[in-house]
């Protein structure tokens, strides 16, 4: 059970809480991101460009207090955000002073 | 009794001022959505509980919402808007190649006859379509593919396909806008489009009369009448007689003729309206002093409408897409501004009132004139 952490705009639009559990196949970025999108419909094309399939510029993701927004989307995650200890923070990044 | 209910879209959310046909008191809910950009929001003509609204973001890119309830309750529909096939190029601002990408949905056409299809005029421009009530979207290819395609420029705002209009008199008709590609019409439901910019003219491209190149602003028609069609150019207010396949200038008086929105009067097809800016680098109105112009003539003769709009130290824009009209008798005017107003005008023109002072940034405005 990975934890998933979302920006308040994205909660709204899938209508759930800030903090959502996911059963995800392969603990990477692209597991995560897929489980999401599986499991609240509304949030596709939210994170990842439809005709690219690329993280949007002003989308973030945190692990562990580090930055992995440019790791491959295929990257393992580390053990403690696959066994659900630390969260996969989604964050939407300050932009526009 | 009839009533009216006007949908603006902001720079973060969407209200629904709705009043009753005496369109003397206001309820405004919202925002909806808070916090995004929408683009705009509007009915379907058959069904005016069913609304669609364009949602972006510049975080978390375009949604598509729509209301059975006529703006009471929202459901997210599709927002998969991916160009049919390769995509090639359009010219960049540095004259270059640069591929189609897509950024947003800048308008919506729901059909004059079937609450489920909707047309979507997209940045970079192409048109997109549903037929399911927005739960898919599928470009209609034959307008970006067309032999100009790939010397399209964008305009300031982006390269935007802002305007659709239909022809109550045939389906198979059809009028788009491009900053900065120009007007094109099809004949023929969509598969081919024809560039229709003959008598305009621009100094700042090189070729001041060519094919394409164009910054068309706005194009505003009346029902009743399917080859007339007025145009408010970035510079310039454009009329045509034959559907766009010529245009002459009908300026005349204004103060200057930049700007954005351009209109029709509901019941007087040669009764038109427009909101004079400055120019392309002072987006206010000239000496701080809101004006409506409105022509009674089809363009030429324009006579300022000021009776309440600020007549001093005003400095906001109105945006291409921030003006429309309702049906009832007398026809209302309603305009939104960068300033976060909402203007109407309960007698064609002739006084005004703000609806609202204080809303974020105006996108867009449109009407629906209820049973």
């Amino acid at each position: 059970m990975i934890r998933v952490v979302l920006p308040a705009h994205l909660r709204i639009l899938a209508k759930t809480e800030s903090e959502v559990q996911l059963d995800v196949g392969q603990p990477t970025i692209a597991g995560v991101l897929d489980a999401l999108e599986d499991r609240y419909p509304a949030l596709r094309g939210t994170l990842r460009d439809y005709a690219t399939g690329q993280r949007r510029p002003f989308v973030r993701f945190f692990v562990c207090e580090e930055d992995w927004s440019h790791e491959p989307l295929e990257t393992r995650l580390p053990d403690a955000v696959a066994s659900g200890k630390e969260p996969f923070l989604v964050v939407g990044a300050i932009a526009g002073g | 009794m009839s009533g009216v209910r006007v949908l603006a879209g902001t720079r973060k959310g969407a209200f629904i001022l709705t009043s009753d046909g005496k369109r003397e008191n206001w309820e405004i809910s919202g925002p909806h959505f808070p916090g995004w950009e929408m683009y705009h929001l509007k009915g379907s003509p058959v069904d005016p509980n069913r609304i669609y609204a364009s949602q972006t973001s510049g975080w978390f890119g375009q949604q598509m919402q729509r209301s059975n309830d006529g703006g009471k309750t929202w459901e997210p529909v599709g927002n998969k808007f991916v160009y049919d096939g390769p995509t090639g190029t359009h010219q960049w601002y540095d004259g270059k190649p640069h591929p189609w990408e897509f950024k947003r949905t800048w308008h919506l056409e729901p059909s004059l006859t079937d609450p489920d299809t909707v047309y979507a005029g997209v940045e970079d421009a192409a048109i997109f379509r549903t037929t399911d009530g927005g739960v898919n979207w599928a470009e209609m290819p034959g307008l970006r593919n067309h032999s100009t395609g790939d010397r399209w420029q964008p305009g300031a705002g982006g390269m935007c396909l802002h305007t659709i209009l239909l022809d109550p008199g045939n389906p198979n008709r059809m009028w788009i806008a491009i900053s900065a590609a120009g007007a094109f019409r099809t004949d023929d439901g969509g598969t081919s489009w024809k560039p229709i910019n003959k008598g305009l003219h621009s100094e700042y491209i090189p070729d001041h009369t060519a094919e394409i190149g164009h910054c068309v602003h706005r194009i505003a028609k009346h029902k009743s009448k399917s080859d007339t069609l007025f145009m408010q150019k970035h510079w310039d207010v454009m009329r045509s007689d034959d559907a766009g396949e010529n245009w002459h200038e009908i300026s005349g008086n204004l103060p200057t003729d930049f700007g954005f929105v351009i209109d029709v009067h509901a019941h007087e097809p040669e009764t038109i309206f427009v909101v004079p800016i400055t120019s392309d680098s002072h987006h206010f109105p000239p000496e701080g002093k809101l004006r409506v112009y409105r022509s009674r003539a089809g363009g030429n003769e324009w006579e300022p409408l000021t009776k309440g709009l600020p007549q001093s130290d005003c400095y906001v824009n109105v945006l291409r897409d921030a003006m429309a009209v309702d049906s009832l008798d007398k026809c209302g005017i309603y305009f939104g501004t960068t300033g976060g107003q909402v203007y109407a005008s309960a007698d064609g023109g002739d006084s005004w009132k703000a609806l609202v002072h204080d809303l974020p940034a105006v996108l867009s405005v449109e009407v629906q004139t209820l049973p």
